[in-house]
């Protein structure tokens, strides 16, 4: 073991070195980790050698972020182990995980965004200057992050502020970063999600360069030609279970798409198949462009009596076109008809007026009111017709209430009671209830069933197609496959600010879907003559 | 009225039994008048303050704008020779614009209300002073206005009438806050704006009328200082009642975070304000020392009130976790 004591200052050792060792520098043996109602990994194993670059892939929800936490130490599995050199132990705690050499880059990064790129990554660790007042040396500091900078190919200075660079440079200081405390794994959490192509040619640069040092690179990506070309060995990991390992010369697209979605027909779990034909166009859109993809176009139809699926990797502005159809941001670009007739949303308050509601991705934050009451928060966007001469009437509120509570079975002790004190699954009814007291045209649904269980999640489903039965134009935001295609009429996919494809139920496939989400063109729909 | 508004009714009693044990004077009827003129003066400086804290927002430029306001209004009365009630509805119109103003820079421009009405504090307090040419503004000798005084600093059997005033704002704006649709809407903004708005509430517009009701509100109290004081010198007059208006909201339990506090509350914080200068001079204390006695005594009111608070949500959450085990909230 002695060569791994040294293993901080042999990081320019060659590559036969490091690939030449045996015992493997992380294994994880049989991983377990429950929340409530969710199994995010189970059974879960995978090693990690030295120099090696793994891509770690899955769909959104395949427990990925778990194993990232228990890497990190930020939970414990429920049983299994991780042996770091060899040494197995139950859990990380979050100093064992860095003291071992793991560091993180994750897609949304920890700069300082104000300090500059030395201050950044000697952060709480500056060399200081003799005498009484403990001053930065900064010659020193600027002595010590020239290597490293080197190492990543920085194309920047030590004295850069970090808000100058791109986000391709943050990241690289964030990797100097993680190469300063003598990092042996470094994870890179979906670094290019947001990189244009050229920058994301550095940063796979960096990756090799790492693994030229020895040091070994987890990189979880959606971008699967990303991949290919830099991974020695990939890991699919599919509803929190090993799908499987491809060696190096195994690596191509259509082997990992097949082991996320596992068997070609999984079974669906159907959620009622629709009573009645779609009817009128409720709400289009017509190149609608987002703050967040201002140079892309969006256009879509919603039928009345339809559940319109809106499928996509995180980040491919499905949201944000939720926000702009519910008039929470700026529609930059393009109009929109409801009913044909052409609508103008300024303000979430317009959307309102119009029929058009919208259950929000983030419920605790945005979706309903914690410290009000049931009753409350089902009556607050239409107080007015709850009151008498403005004043509320605690009687109709109530009323109101209880018919919800009962058609949607909240479960919760009374009407009054606290809507923080629920289950996320009655949370979520409550958001639901306010919006079907009154009188929906067009409902917009962003992850409705995000982190509910089971049970729940059957019973939102039905509603969902009893609103779409009722004639109400239902569009469903959903990174849940299954969920997607099980429940959806048509699929519309989205793939960075546009919609790639759209599916009718012929064509549903978890392949199709994603393979317009990574922006490919699905083979089944060619064949089966194409929509769009 | 709350438990919260209970305690402190219940504090204002005792330190009244204390006060009056050492100093009689102080249940003499003449003081309990001059004491609930004060109370009224600053309790309706001070409802207002609460309609804009309740949004989560403050009002620093309370203090200012009595000064302003009040010398205009007794600049346009004993000067100018307007009519008393028309410079009455101009002053209050004026109030409603500055409030407006403020409102509309913090909703649609986006600026924070401490900077927006910090340096509403420095511009009215400077155009009072440069109105007056830093002089003072006051009523020539044998200038009378009989009704107007009779209302702002006469009495009815024993009760000023600006007490009468306060409790007839009290009862209104207790509706309007907590009996309203309005009202509903202040605290669910105060609690979360961003879910507010997600339920289709024209958040903005709540906004901007909290800081209308608070400058009207203002506007009128600044007449009755103004006719209170009958002369004002614009570059003392007002100060810190700002922090006299904050204060009393927070000790009756409003949160500067907003979502929180009741009228009554507010009220019975003014109350206890005044009660605690009324001791500072029936008590012989130092009157240096005014605002220190005031300082401890909102500090140690707020400590108590968080400890409580801290203590009732670990018994509650050791009782949610003794009874819930078959799971209500699962996340």
């Amino acid at each position: 073991m002695a060569h791994r004591l040294l293993s901080g200052v042999m990081n320019y050792s060659d590559t036969s070195f490091a690939q030449s060792t045996t015992a493997p520098f992380l294994s994880l043996e049989a991983v377990r980790k429950t929340y409530p109602g969710v199994v995010a990994l189970d059974g879960f194993s995978m090693e990690v050698r030295s120099g090696e670059v793994i891509g770690l892939v899955g769909e959104n929800g395949a427990g990925k972020s778990t194993l990232m936490k228990i890497l990190g130490g930020v939970t414990r599995p429920d049983s299994g182990s991780i042996a770091v050199d060899s040494v197995a132990h139950d859990g990380l705690s979050v100093e064992q995980s860095i003291g071992s050499g793991i560091a993180f880059v994750h897609q949304e990064l920890n700069l300082f965004e104000n300090l500059d790129v030395a201050a950044n990554i000697f952060f709480g660790r500056e060399p200081l200057r003799a005498g009484p007042l403990k001053l930065v040396d900064r010659a020193k500091l600027r002595e010590m992050v020239a290597p490293l900078l080197k190492r990543v190919g920085a194309n920047f200075s030590a004295d850069a502020p970090v808000a100058s660079l791109s986000l391709a440079q943050q990241q690289m200081v964030e990797i100097a970063k993680a190469l300063s405390i003598k990092a042996r794994l470094v994870i890179l959490d979906e670094p290019t999600s947001s990189l244009p192509m050229a920058e994301t040619e550095k940063l796979l640069d960096v990756i090799k360069g790492l693994k030229a040092e020895g040091i070994s690179v987890i990189f979880i990506s959606h971008r699967l030609h990303e991949i290919e070309r830099v991974a020695d060995r990939v890991v699919v990991l599919r509803d929190g279970t090993l799908a499987g390992t491809l060696a190096k010369d195994r690596i191509n697209h259509d082997e990992m798409v097949r082991l996320m979605i596992g068997r070609m027909l999984k079974e669906r779990e159907k959620a009622g198949e629709a009573t009645r034909a779609p009817g009128s166009v409720a709400l289009s859109v017509d190149a609608v462009r987002t703050s967040t993809y201002p140079d892309r176009p969006v256009s879509l139809e919603l039928r009345r009596g339809e559940i319109l699926g809106l499928a996509g990797l995180v980040g491919s502005g499905r949201t944000e076109l939720a926000r702009v159809l519910f008039g929470i941001d700026e529609r930059l670009g393009g109009s929109v008809t409801l009913d044909g007739k052409p609508l103008d949303v300024g303000s979430a308050a317009d959307a309102v007026a119009n029929g058009i509601f919208l259950v929000p991705e983030d419920r605790k934050l945005t979706g309903i009111l914690l410290d009000l009451s049931i009753a409350q928060n089902i009556s607050l966007p239409n107080l007015p017709a709850h009151a008498r001469r403005s004043l509320v009437s605690t009687s109709a509120e109530l009323a109101t209430a209880e018919k919800q509570k009962k058609n949607l079975g909240i479960k919760a002790p009374s009407v009054a009671t606290r809507t923080g004190t629920l289950s996320g699954g009655n949370q979520q009814k409550v958001v639901l209830a306010k919006w079907l007291a009154m009188d929906p045209k067009v409902m917009i649904l962003d992850e409705p069933t995000r982190g509910i269980d089971i049970g729940a999640k059957a019973e939102i489903y039905g509603l969902m197609r009893a609103l779409a039965d009722a004639g109400v134009a239902v569009l469903m935001i959903s990174s849940d496959m299954e969920e997607v295609i099980g429940v959806s009429d048509r699929i519309a996919v989205m793939h960075e600010g546009q919609i790639s494809g759209i599916l009718d139920k012929d064509d549903f496939s978890q392949e199709n879907v994603l393979l317009l989400a990574v922006g490919k063109t699905p083979k089944l729909l060619q064949a089966a003559g194409g929509t769009q | 009225m709350s438990k919260k508004d209970l305690g402190l009714l219940i504090l204002i009693l005792v330190v009244g039994a204390v006060v009056t044990a050492i100093n009689p004077r102080f249940l003499s009827a003449i003081n309990l008048a001059n004491t609930s003129n004060l109370v009224a003066l600053f309790g309706i400086l001070s409802i207002g303050q609460a309609f804009v804290i309740i949004t989560g927002g403050i009002e620093l430029s309370v203090g200012s704008l009595i000064a302003l306001l009040g010398t205009l209004f007794i600049d346009f009365i004993a000067v100018r020779e307007v009519s008393w009630p028309l410079a009455f509805v101009l002053i209050l119109v004026l109030g409603a614009i500055i409030g407006f103003v403020h409102g509309w820079l913090i909703t649609r421009l986006k600026l924070q209300p401490f900077v927006v009405t910090l340096c509403g504090l420095l511009i009215y307090r400077g155009v009072a002073r440069f109105y007056t040419a830093d002089g003072t503004a006051g009523f020539a000798f044998g200038q009378n206005f009989p009704t107007l005084e009779f209302l702002t600093a006469g009495r009815s059997g024993g009760l000023p009438n600006s007490f009468i005033a306060l409790i007839v704002i009290a009862i209104v704006m207790w509706v309007v806050l907590h009996r309203s649709v309005f009202g509903r809407y202040l605290y669910a903004i105060g609690k979360n704006e961003e879910a507010a708005k997600y339920s289709g509430i024209r958040t903005g517009q709540v906004i901007i009328s909290a800081y209308v009701i608070c400058g009207v509100l203002t506007a009128l109290s600044a007449i009755y200082f103004a006719m209170y004081t009958r002369s004002i010198s614009p570059a003392s007059h007002g100060q810190f009642y700002e922090l006299y208006a904050i204060a009393a909201a927070v000790l009756g339990g409003f949160s500067l975070r907003g979502g929180e506090g009741s009228l009554v509350g507010v009220i019975l914080g003014t109350v206890l304000l005044q009660e605690l200068q009324n001791l500072v001079n029936l008590l012989g204390i130092p009157s240096s020392l005014n605002f220190a006695v005031m300082g401890g005594v909102i500090l140690i009111g707020v400590l108590v009130d968080q400890q409580w608070g801290v203590f009732r949500a670990r018994r509650r959450m050791m009782e949610a976790t003794r009874q819930n085990v078959a799971g209500a909230p699962a996340e």
